[in-house]
């Protein structure tokens, strides 16, 4: 019942979608203001039956309605309840679903929560986006309808959801992953609705920044929590493995972060119009790539859910209507919009278009390493991929003059400025920021070596150049009410993009790891540091049996006892690594277990991480600055004129 | 118009074309040269049964065989063994398996758990016989003639319909 229910729920949610799009066009090419404003109406419409329909699937998993093939598929009877919840989005059906109710959520928000914007913005913006989730809800109908029935396996209990994704980082990331992709929607409907619309003035990129700023707050947060979760249950003690589908969600975080940076630009100045649109029109775009490569199959990684050609066919056609179409409006309308003033070289417009530029290209070589798999074997030049190597160097190379950018673009001064001026003023900056890094390495006795310590320096120099920043603002203006939440939002969110670029170069230099083979009771040193394995004892979960061992980790006064675990899921038989972390703010000890090797040994692998926490406090640190900067008054505020 | 406004449009272009190229690709289907050719020379001991027989390209000569590449530790032998055991059932065919870098007690213990379709299985403890032959990764299926020639090459879990689609067009 509950199944037909949110079939039912389904094309409904699809009538509103298709009356969202059709009606207001009608009204806008009228110019008739009631068909306009029934957009909202059709909003809330959409929103409640993609609800109803993503909770009755909920309800199937609660009540363990097998007869339903994805439940059978991503469920069991022994799985505790908030992993059903999450399972509802564990595989390609529900994470669809997923993504059309995000949708709708960010379209709902609009229509509600913006008011002050111009109505004939508001009402194409309101269309695009109807237009998109018209097409996700027949994709999903069409090729993944999640409620689809079988009657032949009956007494079954479910062949449960992957392990590795029974995690507590799993509950969080993919809804804040998703909710970051498909937030860029909104900034994609708005670089529509201005090309469509063809006016000269830039307002719209006021009432953008905020929507631009919650979907990057967003997806900052799912890559961190991904990030986090790779770390702690794939048991390989690595954070970012340049997977396909990290990669397509690290694409749209690089153009959303060149965009937020570029419409403060058109808002403020307003130069590069075109070039936000196109922003805007490329962060949604490889949103939508990124969903094609994970859903057709067409590159095989981790996350690849179904390999089902005609769903990767949908998803292509679709592609290209979407942003092949929005890319060619761009091409035929954006001078309609453009106002031709070229910045001085030395300001702080050349600095953020520079940001722009390196932060477009880095987004480029990662589409270029993730898509060149699939040229090659495209042109029939074999088989290969793409592996960290490329990907690492390319980052260091690109990343170093960025930092540099950030250190020194802070402190320009807007339309024009002099470079020795901004030198002598972060004079001190780049002295004590040259001493701190290396004189910490040297006194804890790490090996100087030159790239670790140039990229040490730069991001202290970032790290030094945001607290002048902040110090100059406090000394200009005697009060504090020149700390809006924007800067300080800004001045956060610097402050943890050097964060974790010193935590990635500190842990990638100066990381140790080591296969060893222990029996319990028995000791190694490691790191400076004494493990001794305790015990190991048989363990029983809810879904699992496996083993636990102990550890105890001693050095000095420091003693600690971890315990990881050897885990067989009961349904698919899958062994699983839970490792276990003694954690410090400047390091991690990582211990995980490998295979038993004989009666009473096991291959233990260790991990001796410095900093590597600082990685996830500083993407936590952009989250945070980036929810500052949304709880900026002015961008509430009715404009006065 | 300015022409370089088309430029994202052109690289979204070629970006699809590649795209539409992949879609028909089958990132499972991995050309192999040894299609036509006879088995590598190999001699490998016996998983099951004394250490008195060896498994040699002898063994498959003079009748069809199917020869199944699989080990304890991969999780989706497991998805094909149904099939396997039904498959082994046919007349006119009999199934051999390549154990693959596994631990010799480990894969009894997995047979004794999923069932044995096997005539004799060779044990590739280090995975040499497995390099000759150019093994993708486990499960892979090779389909051989009387004479011991490769005629077909599939990687992972086998299927009733990759058999009927794959398999049996060339065993008729």
């Amino acid at each position: 019942m509950m199944a037909e229910l949110g079939v039912y729920a389904l094309v409904w949610a699809l009538l509103f979608s298709l009356l969202l799009v059709l009606v207001p066009v009608w009204g806008i090419y009228t110019k008739n203001a009631t068909w306009m404003n029934a957009a909202t109406t059709y909003v809330t419409g959409q929103l409640i039956f993609i609800g109803l329909a993503y909770g009755c699937l909920c309800g199937c998993f609660l009540q363990n309605d097998f007869t339903v093939v994805y439940v059978l598929a991503n469920s069991s009877l022994h799985l505790p309840w908030f992993y059903k919840l999450c399972a509802v989005w564990g595989g390609h059906e529900g994470s669809m679903l997923l993504w059309v109710l995000i949708l709708a959520f960010w379209t709902s928000a609009v229509a509600w929560a913006s008011p002050h914007l111009d109505r004939d913005i508001r009402v194409r913006v309101l269309v695009v986006l109807g237009a998109l989730s018209a097409g996700f809800i027949v994709f999903i109908l069409m090729t993944s309808n999640p409620f689809v029935r079988q009657f032949v396996l009956t007494q079954t209990e479910g062949r449960d959801l992957n392990p590795l994704l029974q995690d507590i980082g799993f509950l969080f990331h993919p809804p804040m992953l998703y909710m970051g992709y498909v937030g860029f929607a909104v900034a994609f409907a708005f670089a529509i609705a201005v090309l469509w619309l063809g006016r000269l003035e830039t307002k719209w990129a006021k009432s953008l920044r905020p929507w631009t700023m919650a979907a990057w707050c967003c997806l900052t947060l799912g890559i961190t929590l991904g990030s986090w979760w790779a770390y702690r249950e794939l048991g390989w003690g690595g954070w970012w493995f340049w997977d396909p589908v990290e990669n397509a969600s690290f694409m749209p975080w690089l153009v959303g972060t060149a965009l937020i940076h570029a419409l403060i630009l058109v808002e403020k100045r307003n130069q590069f119009v075109a070039w936000t649109l196109l922003l805007a029109i490329t962060g949604f775009s490889l949103s939508l790539v990124g969903t094609f490569l994970v859903r057709s199959g067409v590159l095989t990684s981790v996350h690849a859910f179904a390999v089902d050609p005609l769903r990767g066919l949908y998803i292509l056609m679709f592609l290209g209507v979407v942003i092949g179409g929005s890319l060619l409006l761009f091409a035929w309308r954006a001078q309609t919009v453009v106002q031709h003033r070229l910045p001085d070289w030395v300001s702080r417009e050349s600095a953020m278009l520079l940001n722009n530029i390196f932060l477009v290209v880095m987004m480029l070589t990662v589409l270029l390493g993730t898509v060149y798999p699939l040229v090659i074997d495209g042109l029939g030049l074999g088989k290969l991929s793409v592996g960290a190597p490329y990907f690492n160097q390319v980052f260091t190379a690109l990343s170093t003059p960025l930092l540099l950018l950030m250190a020194f673009g802070l402190h320009v001064n807007w339309q024009r400025d002099s470079f020795l001026g901004v030198l002598r003023k972060l004079g001190w900056v780049f002295g004590l920021g040259l001493l701190c890094p290396l004189l910490c390495l040297v006194s804890v006795h790490y090996p100087l070596y030159p790239m670790t310590c140039l990229g040490a320096v730069l991001a202290t120099w970032v790290m030094f150049s945001t607290l002048e920043k902040v110090r100059q603002r406090l000394l200009l203006s005697k009060t504090a009410k020149k700390i809006n939440g924007a800067f300080l939002g800004m001045v956060i969110a610097h402050f943890g993009f050097s964060v974790t670029a010193l935590g990635i170069i500190i842990s990638n230099s100066y990381g140790i790891e080591d296969d060893l083979k222990m029996t319990p009771g028995e000791h190694t040193l490691f790191a400076g540091y004494d493990i001794q394995f305790l015990q190991e004892a048989s363990i029983r979960g809810p879904n699992y049996h496996g083993t636990r061992s102990s550890f105890l980790i001693t050095q000095g006064q420091h003693q600690a006892t971890i315990y990881p675990e050897k885990r067989i899921y009961d349904v698919g038989k899958m062994p699983m690594t839970e490792s276990a972390i003694d954690v410090n703010p400047v390091r991690d000890i990582y211990i995980a277990m490998g295979e038993p090797l004989d009666a009473t040994a096991w291959s233990i692998r260790l991990y001796y991480k410095p900093f590597v926490r600082w990685i996830w406090a500083g993407g936590l640190m952009m989250f945070i600055g980036g929810c500052f900067g949304l709880s900026d008054r002015r961008f509430y505020r009715k404009e006065a004129a | 118009m300015k022409i370089i406004r088309l430029l994202p449009v052109l690289i979204f272009c070629v970006l699809v074309t590649f795209f539409w190229y992949g879609l028909a690709l089958d990132p499972q289907k991995i050309p192999t040269p040894k299609i036509g050719q006879l088995l590598p020379n190999f001699d490998l001991p016996m998983l099951l049964g004394g250490s008195s027989q060896r498994f040699t390209p002898d063994l498959l000569r003079n009748h069809r065989s199917v020869l199944v590449v699989w080990a304890s530790w991969c999780d989706a032998c497991r998805e094909e063994q149904a099939f396997l055991l039904t498959l082994a059932q046919q007349k006119g065919i009999k199934l051999y398996g390549i154990n693959y870098k596994d631990d010799p007690a480990k894969a009894q213990q997995w047979l004794v758990d999923w069932g044995n379709p096997y005539q004799a299985i060779g044990l590739d403890s280090k995975g040499k016989m497995a390099l000759d032959l150019g093994v993708y990764g486990t499960p892979e299926t090779y389909l051989l003639d009387r004479q011991g020639k490769i005629l077909h090459r599939y990687a992972g879990s086998l299927t009733a319909e990759v058999w009927r689609r794959e398999f049996l067009t060339l065993l008729m």
